[in-house]
């Protein structure tokens, strides 16, 4: 069984046509990127797996350990393990940063029937994760996402993914906005999260990414389907020949 | 895709059906017939044993009431009140009058143990008693606090009043300073809210039952928080509870208010007046956490609040800072308001609103700028949900003589839903050149993409929606007695039960 598994998904937003019928199979382990031009449904994707509304799934099915999940509200798939680094990470004013993940970190325990964890296990968890990412204790201080550069922002998603421990992590365009230091730290953050029992889809614009975190399998999304599926190799392809060629397949 | 349809749907529904506090306490008790007459006036003050000039100050004020209309100037609106048809007087029956904790009825003091206040002075004790080895420091979640608590119109019981009067803190019901300090009642009582203020006050005046006396002696600072609960019991009663407290000069006192009223379709009344006199050098920071019945989800019944609070700083460097956090009723008509006159005086308020359901909130404060070198600082928090409407409504003057005026008002509105309305009504009025006044005001919506990222980490909708509101009424609720900010934080999550899917 697929840790996650996508079949023939077909989405409407304010009535038009996102998804048309994607299918997709991520295994624990591995490492999915999905690229593709402006417009082909990549942030769609991402925003359906983690529930948000205003998506009308009018056909398919999306199963997380063989469990379908779309009637799930997103809080509850959070808590089965689903993960999704925004784009945009919104500001909390505030709240502090460390109040955010405790209180994030002890919903999810709750609802999995877990105790909540003491203040010093939360503190020492914490500490060492955001050491990894170069996070100043300052920074956790402050109002979620209030203030900070984009980078930060970033880095804070990943601070949030490693904390939460989840099984599956959809990452959408963590790659936009960051100069080349912030992406390697960025990069490094999620490459110590790979494991054999957790999955990755990476959603990007460039290739550039995939050169610091690199994935076992490429997709190719184009209107709402994925038209093509390689190795890393089919990445540096679309780098020297765009995604002109897709759009015409598809015409 | 839960959100949308669930959204419309618990707004629909309104938490306030859920009203954690709505029980009635099965007690006799002792009643005034129905109605409002110079002859109800006259049993009050008989009951009360008052002295001659208190009866005639309430039936001065009877006979002013008779020719006072409502104000109608606030965004507020409601059937009219049929002022015959309230008690103006219900007092649990007692044999003897209790003169120890142990004599009160046990049916009243489970009340108490279910809103969770410390009555008894053993549990008090045991709240406030630091386990080995902590210090009673600010900050350890120890406080010290007194509790006077009013169960409808009578003070039942005060505790560590004789460790305040080692400290020669007065703190006791008015009804009893009336009997023991009638002089110092006498002269601060009707300074502050004279007896013709407004319609409300002066009704107050002629038939307030009971309330807090406090006086905090020169340089004395008051060695815990004083704190008083009230509760509106009886069917159709009003509660005119009346309180005044004096801080003379060089000394400091904290005191909190919390008040609760069971679930009831008809609409109880609820008239206070409160008199803050705060003389050179002294301090007094009041605080209020009013969590009243706020009526059902069609709005039926639920409280309403119409309250006259105002501190004099009638000496130089005197301070009053008035924090409140209104959750409950179905009308709040309230304005805690600070008279600089002295010299170098400040005025705070801090304001945290929050309407839900049906409810209205026409709310704000007056800084009355007459002393040179006054300053002030009003920062305000409005949060509206269901198809409530919350206003600030504030004026902040200066009187020609007070040079170097200064004031800094900041208004927040926060807006969780599409039919409720939060609407800011500043006046300004500047009489002199000198003075700087400064106001600044936003209006926000939480928006879905917050709501989503939050449950996206793990939080349901409705402790993202407490979340995002903690964090918006950070500033105030910092401001509120270590002791008491949690149970204002649980406050603010209750009362938004059902904003949101």
């Amino acid at each position: 069984m697929h840790l996650l598994e996508i079949k023939n998904l077909h989405v409407e937003v304010d009535g038009k046509k996102i998804l048309n019928g994607l299918e997709l199979s991520v295994g624990a382990g591995s490492v999915h990127a999905l690229m593709g031009p402006n417009g082909s449904g990549k942030s769609t994707l991402a925003h359906v797996l983690a529930g948000k509304a205003d998506y009308v799934v009018t056909q398919g099915e999306v199963l997380l350990d063989g469990e379908d999940i779309l009637a799930l509200a997103p809080e509850e798939r959070a808590a089965k393990g689903l993960f999704l680094a925004f784009q945009y990470p919104l500001e909390i004013p505030g709240v502090a940063t460390m109040t955010f993940l405790r209180t994030a970190l002890n919903a999810q325990r709750k609802q999995r029937g877990e105790a909540e964890l003491s203040t010093p296990e939360f503190l020492k968890r914490v500490r060492e994760v955001a050491g990894k990412l170069g996070i100043e204790q300052e920074m956790l201080r402050r109002g979620v996402n209030v203030g900070f550069s984009g980078g930060e922002k970033k880095r804070n998603e990943i601070l949030q993914m490693a904390l939460l421990q989840p099984r599956l992590c959809v990452l959408d365009e963590t790659d936009s906005g960051l100069d080349i230091d912030a992406l390697k730290t960025v990069a490094d953050g999620v490459n110590a999260l790979r494991s054999p029992a957790r999955g990755f889809i990476m959603i990007t614009h460039y290739q550039r990414l995939l050169n610091y975190i690199v994935p076992d399998v490429v997709h190719v999304l184009s209107r709402g389907r994925i038209v093509k599926t390689g190795n890393k190799e089919l990445a540096l392809d679309l780098e020297a020949t765009g995604y002109v060629q897709y759009q015409e397949e598809m015409a | 895709m839960p959100a949308v349809p669930q959204t419309v749907d618990q707004v629909r529904r309104i938490d306030v059906d859920q009203y954690k506090y709505g029980f009635v306490t099965d007690i006799e008790s002792d009643k005034a017939p129905k109605g409002l007459s110079e002859d109800i006036v006259r049993f009050i003050s008989a009951k009360k044993n008052e002295p001659e000039w208190m009866l005639a100050w309430r039936l001065d004020a009877y006979r002013r009431w008779l020719t006072m209309r409502e104000p109608r100037w606030a965004r507020v609106s409601h059937s009219p009140i049929d002022y015959q048809n309230i008690y103006y007087y219900a007092a649990p029956k007692k044999k003897d009058g209790p003169k120890s904790l142990e004599e009160i009825d046990p049916e009243i003091l489970k009340t108490y143990e279910k809103l969770g206040i410390p009555l008894r002075e053993v549990a008090v004790l045991e709240r406030v008693t630091p386990p080995e080895g902590e210090s009673e420091q600010e900050g350890n979640g120890y406080g010290r606090v007194a509790v006077d608590a009013v169960f409808d119109s009578v003070s039942v019981a005060t505790t560590f009043k004789q460790e305040l009067a080692k400290a020669g803190v007065l703190f006791m019901p008015i009804s009893e300073a009336l009997q023991t300090h009638p002089e110092m009642v006498k002269k601060y009582i009707g300074t502050v809210v004279p007896i013709s203020d407004n319609f409300y006050a002066t009704l107050n005046s002629a038939v307030f039952s009971d309330g807090s006396f406090v006086y905090v002696p020169r340089g004395v600072r008051c060695p815990m928080e004083l704190s008083t609960y009230f509760r509106i019991n009886e069917r159709d009663t009003g509660q005119f509870e009346r309180t005044l407290i004096i801080a003379d000069k060089g000394s400091y006192v904290s005191y909190l208010e919390g008040c609760t009223a069971p679930m009831r379709d008809e609409n109880q009344l609820h008239a206070a007046v409160v008199e803050l006199i705060a003389l050179e050098d002294a301090e007094i920071k009041y605080s209020t956490i009013q969590n009243w019945y706020p009526g059902d989800a069609t709005g039926r019944g639920g409280v309403y609040n119409f309250v006259t609070k105002r501190g004099d700083c009638r000496g130089k460097n005197s301070k009053i800072s008035w924090t409140q956090l209104e959750t409950g009723s179905a009308i709040t008509w309230k304005y805690p308001s600070c008279i600089l006159r002295g010299d170098n005086a400040r005025g705070e308020f801090y304001s945290i609103a929050i309407s839900n359901g049906h409810q209205q909130v026409d709310s704000g404060t007056k800084m009355l700028h007459l002393g040179k070198n006054t300053t002030s600082r009003i920062i305000s928090k409005g949060i509206a949900a269901g198809r409530s409407n919350n206003t600030y409504r504030g004026l902040v003057m200066a009187h020609p003589r007070a040079k170097g005026a200064r004031n800094f008002t900041n208004c927040d509105s926060l807006l969780i839903g599409d039919k409720c309305g939060a609407h800011t009504v500043p006046y300004i009025e500047a009489k002199n050149s000198s003075a700087v006044f400064e106001h600044e005001a936003t209006t926000s919506k939480i928006s879905e993409d917050t709501l989503f990222y939050c449950r996206q980490r793990g939080l349901s909708a409705e402790d993202a929606v407490a979340l995002v509101v903690n964090g918006f009424v950070k500033d105030v609720l910092q401001q509120l007695p270590m002791e008491f900010a949690v149970e204002a934080q649980k406050l603010i999550s209750i009362s938004l039960e059902g904003s949101v899917g």
